[in-house]
């Protein structure tokens, strides 16, 4: 041995003396906080200026969905001025009050329904994933049939046939979101129920319930709460679509789907085109803003959701 | 010592980057040369960096991992500044890496020799047909059986250790200069690690190799290595030529990871007192179990698994199941917890006889036999705090409450020997060895009569899982509780059981006290598997050898 090796050997045996036990290090650090980056920032307050509009829209929007700020002039989309600012629509009403009334419509129609779609997905994907056997092919086989039919044609579908109230659009639109997030949820639910400590409370002999609700339902809570955002946006696109061909909210009522194909004219003739921009502009930042906190979750999560999305 | 460097670290530092920006050092400034024709030991527990400084010879590191100084020199040449173009070229070419688990390496979906042949064709060394003769001649040099043929299967058609070495093939297609082999016999069993270990030592030595060899176990470095170097947190603390390492270790560390290999306890006075005292009472006893998995026609289900299964485990007693992966030990665990309904056979407890599925059993029933996990990492929600998971059972099978609960919970955790502070963390905040003692914890929070110990120890560190030993021998003093204790380790066994059951292929080969089974004569199967246990000294390999084809002979 060489005496540069025989000095450092000498050197750490001096500090093992002084401190015998080995510690052992924790396998991995706690977790840290989840943070939002700048442009999630960006989107919080996007999604929280929407969020406003859509509950307080309606009180104060300058005038009613359906008033006519200029009863005199008789003429359709007009220009943005003062009194309009947004200028009006085909039907001479004001677009930013529609604009603010529709808002709370195609907000709340797309969150009710997505709660909706989670209550029955995750509901069933856990109870597949648990129980197995005949409950889950069954369940499975039935959600896969639904799964290969293009959305907007069944939900076209639907509406055509059973009419198009709001809370039929919000369980339409809930119930064929929900086979997206049941096969979600099944297979989170799948990954955690081979995990032992599933297996260590079955053999203590707890029953359905805890299993489900204790040991599951933790581990599969983030990834479920991230996907939430994402499958927003996807339901706020389905219904604003459905409107957009006419079979969402009917008219004289304000949303931004309709809106859009209202004024699709106002593209044709060139004039104040800005009342077909503007309910597509807030479609877009809606869905964006949610977008990038959907980001920032799942990259706190560990990337894992984007991978199994 | 004038042989060609092949590989030098020079003051080598690397840290890992955490969430907060703060870097954490893993590597803390190491030095070290490998040689032509030599192969060079890294032996820490995980944690020591061994395997990031492996890495760095092939310029590669982890995601989150940086070089922050130093030099990684191949050939003369510094990797941690390499373009990845040019380091695309050494890799597979110069230096090849083999890792822990083959069956992970390769591609289930492609055939072997395509895999194994890849790395030479796309580097350009050899032309397709080149590869495959020379992967041929390799395979032969590997002592694989039909060299000719074995390359056109798939991964899943040949076994562990056939896989191991075919990827140790796979390395050397292209005559590397270097070889890295991280951990390559950690995932065998015992009587696969000795073949494996001799088909590299063999063909490193031929193909005139350098070779770092990255593990945590000395007795198998003792066969292999040429120099030794001993990591503990990211510092070297001992280096050495092999011989002067292991006969004469200079360093407390070094000292402490030997004491952690045992040997087979020899016959003594000692070891028949211990396991020959008067069992009063049979807690527990097995009848001519039959279990498998698959749906059950005729009373016997499509792959079987255990047959013929008798065992006796008295009260207070150590039972210690061996055998080798597949050999049913854990099913065995598993049809006695009631996890897996025996189709034929009872389990009966004090005499009376349990339900075979779990299902049927009574709360109390339950209580009595408890299960601990070999991996304590998913055995424990992570999402449940420590106040939780020990204190679910104290709840469920006491009816214990608010500060009665509290206190007992204490109590738990001083026995299982940890602060009470850890009442309020998770698990990811516990390193393995704790999170096995809180494994162990929930299941005396039972107070069963039998604990199920399925490979505890053997995710675990060497000096870690020694004390986790310690710990259950002590418990067990004062407890009076009874161990089933399943391991592939048989030096582990013998040094805390009182009665070894031998498994294999889903029988009993042989059961009997300590000694007695490991005394000869004994199955020609128990002698495969003392035989097959690296012992802590040079030269062993050759020896073992002989032995081991005696004792297959006599199996056959």
């Amino acid at each position: 041995m060489s005496k540069e090796d025989k000095e450092f050997t000498e050197h750490y045996v001096a500090e093992f003396s002084k401190k015998v036990s080995f510690d052992e290090l924790p396998d991995a650090p706690p977790s840290g906080k989840f943070r939002l980056s700048l442009t999630g920032k960006i989107g919080a307050v996007v999604v929280a200026f929407w969020v406003f509009i859509a509950i307080f829209g309606q009180f104060l929007a300058p005038y009613h969905e359906n008033d006519i700020p200029f009863p005199d002039d008789y003429l359709e989309f007009q220009p943005p001025k003062p009194g309009a600012i947004l200028g009006t629509d085909r039907d001479d009403r004001d677009v930013l009050s529609r604009l603010m009334y529709g808002a709370g419509r195609t907000i709340g129609i797309s969150v009710a329904a997505t709660i909706l779609a989670y209550i029955v997905g995750v509901t069933l994907g856990i109870g597949s994933a648990v129980l197995g056997g005949r409950f889950d092919t069954v369940i499975s086989s039935i959600n896969n049939i639904f799964l290969s039919l293009p959305t907007i044609m069944l939900g076209l579908v639907i509406v055509a046939a059973v009419g198009s109230t709001i809370p039929i659009l919000i369980v339409t639109a809930g119930l064929i979101y929900a086979t997206v997030v049941f096969r979600l949820a099944r297979a989170i639910g799948m990954d955690v129920k081979v995990m032992d400590f599933v297996e260590v409370s079955r053999g203590r002999g707890e029953n359905l319930w805890w299993i489900i609700s204790k040991e599951i339902w933790p581990n599969v809570r983030m990834p479920l709460i991230s996907d939430f955002g994402l499958r927003l946006i996807y339901v706020i696109l389905f219904v604003s679509s459905l409107s957009f061909l006419g079979l969402g909210v009917q008219p004289p009522m304000a949303d931004w789907g309709s809106m859009v194909k209202e004024n699709l004219g106002a593209l044709q003739y060139g004039e104040s085109v800005i009342s077909v921009v503007a309910p597509a502009f807030s479609i877009a930042t809606l869905t964006v803003a949610i977008n990038l906190i959907v980001d920032d979750v799942s990259a706190h999560a560990g990337g894992k959701l984007t991978k199994r999305l | 010592m004038d042989r060609k460097v092949i590989f030098e670290a020079v003051d080598l530092k690397i840290n890992a980057i955490a969430d907060n920006g703060t870097d954490i050092p893993i590597v803390k400034g190491v030095n070290f040369k490998v040689r032509e024709g030599e192969v060079v030991a890294l032996i820490g527990e995980s944690g020591s960096g061994k395997t990031t400084i492996a890495l760095s010879s092939l310029g590669y590191f982890k995601p989150g991992l940086q070089c922050v100084g130093g030099e990684a020199r191949l050939l003369g040449r510094d990797l941690t500044k390499m373009s990845n173009e040019d380091l695309r070229k050494i890799r597979g070419e110069r230096v090849a890496y083999l890792a822990q688990s083959a069956a992970a390496t390769f591609n289930p979906s492609l055939r072997i020799n395509e895999q194994v042949t890849e790395s030479a064709v796309i580097h350009g060394s050899k032309t397709k047909e080149e590869a495959l003769s020379y992967a041929k001649a390799l395979y032969k040099r590997l002592d694989l059986p039909d060299p000719e043929n074995i390359g056109e299967r798939y991964p899943h058609q040949v076994s562990g250790g056939q896989l191991q070495r075919l990827m140790a093939a796979m390395a050397l297609v292209s005559d590397p200069t270097l070889l890295v082999l991280d951990e390559p016999t950690t995932a065998l069993d015992v009587t696969t690690q000795i073949e494996v270990l001799k088909a590299f030592k063999k063909v490193i030595k031929e193909q005139k190799a350098a070779a770092i060899y990255v593990t945590h176990d000395l007795a198998v470095v003792a066969q292999i290595a040429d120099r030794i170097i001993v990591l503990y947190n990211g510092s070297i603390q001992e280096k050495g030529p092999a011989n002067s390492v292991i006969d004469t270790p200079k360093h407390p560390y070094t000292d402490r990871l030997m004491k952690a290999v045992r040997p087979l306890p020899k016959d003594t006075a000692e070891l028949r007192d211990r396991t020959t005292k008067k069992i009063l009472k049979n807690s527990l006893s097995v009848k001519d179990v039959l279990a498998g998995y698959g749906g059950i026609t005729n009373g016997v289900p499509k792959i079987t698994v255990l047959e013929d299964i008798n065992v006796e485990i008295g009260k207070g007693e150590v039972v210690g199941v061996i055998g080798e992966s597949g050999s049913g030990k854990s099913t065995l665990a598993r049809v006695i917890s009631g996890l897996l309904p025996s189709a034929e056979g009872h389990v009966s407890l004090f005499d009376s006889t349990l339900p075979p599925n779990l299902r049927k059993r009574s709360r109390d029933q339950l209580r009595r036999i408890q299960f601990v996990y070999q991996m304590a990492d998913t055995a424990l929600n992570p999402r449940h705090t420590i106040e939780r998971i020990v204190g679910r059972p104290l709840e469920f099978y006491h009816g214990m409450k608010g500060e009665k609960r509290k206190r007992r919970l204490i109590e738990l955790l001083e026995m299982v020997e940890l602060p009470k502070e850890f009442i309020s963390r998770y698990p990811e905040e516990l390193s393995g060895g704790q999170k096995q003692r809180i494994s162990l914890a929930r299941a005396l929070a039972a107070e069963p009569e039998i604990i199920l110990c399925d490979e505890v120890t053997s995710a675990l560190d060497s000096i870690v899982g020694s004390n986790v030993i310690k710990l259950l021998r002590k418990l067990q003093k004062n407890l009076d509780v009874s161990y089933v204790f399943i391991s592939h380790d048989l030096s582990t066994i013998a040094s805390f059981a009182d009665r070894i059951v031998v498994m294999y292929n889903g029988k009993i080969m042989e059961q009997g006290p300590v000694h007695e089974v490991l005394s000869p004569p004994s199955h020609p199967y128990t002698e495969l598997l003392i035989s097959s246990i690296p012992e802590l000294r040079v030269g062993w390999l050759e020896e073992a050898d002989t032995k081991i084809q005696k004792a297959k002979e006599k199996m056959q």
